[in-house]
Order: C-alpha cells, then structure tokens, then sequence
C-alpha cells in the first residue's frame, strides 16, 4: 500500500518506521526543516518538508496518486482535521486515520465525519479509571457512531440514591439505568429496583450527561 | 444584532469596533488576554480569553444566539475548523472566516460560509495595478 504520514513527530515516526519494516510505501510529511532533513536521511528520501496544510506540500508527498491512506498525526488539532478533509474531499483518498491531541476537539472531527480518530489521552485516561479501584464513574463503553455511552457506578454508603427506588431518582432524560449488581448477581434496572450501597450501577447515558448522573446517584443526603 | 468574533488581532480588532459603531452587540473572543487592548480603553461589548476550539468557551461566549461568526485569528486552520463548527453545529446564521492561503480559501468556498483571502484579495489589487501601469 501507499501511506501519506502527516507530522514527524513520535507518532508519525514510528508509524512510517512500522509500515516500512512491513514493506509499505510511505512519504512522510514534516513542517520542521531541521526535523524533515533528519527523517529524509532515515526513510532514505522518503520525507517532505513542509506544513502538510498546504496544497502543493500535499501533492510533492504524492497526494494526487491517490494514496490508500492518509494519517494525520500532527501535534494541532485543526491541522489533523484540515489534512483529513483535503485528502478525503479533494483528492478522493478513502481512508483517513486522524489523531486526536485533546480529548475536548473530539467533537469537531465528529462532526465533520473525520473517523477513525485516535486520542491518546482519552485512551491512557480510561485505562487509570479502570486502575482506580475508588472510582466514583468509570466509562465501560462508547458507541461513538449512535452518540452514547455505558458507565459504571458504585452506589456510596450515605448517598441520596442509597434507599431509593428507581423510579423516584430524578434522572436526566438522556440517561437510562441498565442493570444493578449486588453481591456478585445482576440484575436488569426496573423501576422497583432498590439501590442499595455498595451496588455497581450500569448506565447508558448521551455524552455529557456524567455530571448529571454522578449528581443524582453520588451526592449526599444533605445538601448546604 | 448580535456578532461573536473569534481572533481578536489587528484585524478582529478592527471589525469589532467598526460593528459595534453600527450599532452591535459584539463579543470578542482571543487566546490571550492582551488583545483586549487593541479594542481601546473603553471597549462597551464583551471580552473572553479562550481557545477558539473549545466549545465550552464559544458557548460561553454565546455562540448560540449569535446573529454571526467571523473567525478572524491568526491561523488559517483554526478559522477554517470554527466556521465549519459554527455553521453545521451551531447553525449561526453568518459566518466569515480568514483563510490567508488562496488554495485553501479556494478550496472551502461556497461551503455555506463566506470566505474572505487578504492574500488572494492583495494578489489580484497588485497584478491590476502593475498590469494597469502598463496600459495607462
């Protein structure tokens, strides 16, 4: 295959190191001149040097053939997100793989139907909740594609929710409970269902709706 | 009516001030805390420091009910990527956006939004007035 890796940075560099090992074609794009002269040397004239934005940078790195993908691993957001659009829109690429530097920009790639993305920090976070035994919410799952996500809870000792039936906790619109486990068992969250502490709720909410849900389920019984 | 301004630098600036003269409700919005100052000592509209990215700060800055958009900073991407967010996710009814690099204010024309070049706009003034000396 024929690869267009946009940004000489650690990332970019290991992928274009990986897909050459495994005899792919790769052109990497780097905006730093000192840099680009280093990985031109390593990759044996496989580097270009210049804001892999630009148009005609694009098509020195071989844009218009087209490539089978472009990766966009650049250091800024926008510019992963600019790169992806050009690539897909103008030059008819089909595969794009877009890196995600803060978590908050998700959205934006999303909304422009840039996929797959691929966060760092939201990878490295999830796996400490998953380490953090005390974890007030830990993320199971997202289903990016229909908007939603599956969370864990721990009921707390002293909680407005501990006590509670189902039905009388004031839960957002967007936020469903699944099922509770006690001791080991599950069972499926009806609105008889009585939380009890120490139960692990499961919840299927829209993304956002966190605070929300930890509001509802966590807070104590007394509130200033 | 109501204007946010996302990049306030000499040009936002500018535009800021000229639209609240006409009469304006205009918000702007930078990345630094300083170009407050280029909106004078007595600037009436309001002011947040931000990322022009983030949404909690465009929102805060009223995002929602904004009449129009210019994404006026320094950087041609960031321009192009909040005209995009304001139009198709917020769907404000103007949007203008800077893009300095005529290949790519070409390329994201007539995508719902204005596009305004300085690049291209000083291209096309130069070439007339130097071709223009010739014929006169």
């Amino acid at each position: 295959m024929f690869i267009i890796v946009v940004g000489g940075g650690k990332v970019g560099v290991s992928v274009t190191r990986t897909l050459l090992a495994l005899s792919h074609e790769v052109a990497i794009v780097e905006q730093e001149r000192d840099r680009a002269e280093r990985l031109d040397e390593e990759f044996e004239h496989r580097a270009v040097y210049g804001d892999g934005t630009e148009l005609f940078v694009l098509e020195n790195a071989g844009i218009t053939r087209p490539p089978d993908i472009v990766v966009a691993v650049t250091g800024d957001d926008e510019d992963n997100i600019i790169i992806c659009q050009l690539a897909r829109e103008k030059y008819g690429v089909e595969k794009v793989v877009a890196r995600v530097n803060d978590p908050r920009n998700e959205p934006h790639f999303d909304l422009l139907g840039i996929s797959p993305t691929i966060s760092a920090t939201s990878m490295v976070l999830a796996l400490i909740e998953h380490e953090v035994p005390q974890h007030e919410l830990v993320h199971l799952l997202e289903l990016r594609k229909e908007n939603l996500e599956i969370v864990e809870v721990e009921i707390k000792s002293g909680s407005s929710a501990e006590g509670k039936r189902v039905e009388q906790l004031r839960l957002p619109e967007t936020t469903r409970l699944i099922s509770v486990m006690r001791e080991g068992k599950a069972e499926i969250a009806v609105g008889s269902t009585e939380l009890h502490a120490g139960d692990q709720v499961l919840a299927i909410l829209e993304p956002g709706g966190e605070t929300e849900l930890k509001r509802v389920l966590l807070d104590g019984k007394i509130r200033n | 009516m109501k204007a946010l301004i996302v990049g306030c630098g000499r040009v936002g600036s500018a535009l800021a001030k000229r639209l609240q003269e006409a009469g304006w409700e205009v918000v702007a919005l930078d990345e630094s805390e300083e170009a407050l100052g280029r909106l004078g000592e007595h600037w009436p509209g309001e002011f947040h420091v931000g990322h022009a990215l983030d949404i909690s700060v465009l929102e805060s800055a009223g995002i929602r009910d904004a009449d129009a958009l210019v994404a006026s900073t320094d950087g041609d991407n960031t321009n192009i990527v909040v005209a995009q967010v304001a139009k198709l996710r917020y769907e404000v009814p103007h949007v203008a956006a800077r893009i300095l690099d005529p290949a790519r204010a070409k390329f994201y024309s007539g995508r719902g939004f204005d596009v305004v070049s300085p690049t291209g706009t000083a291209i096309e003034a130069l070439t007339e007035s130097t071709l223009g000396s010739v014929r006169a």
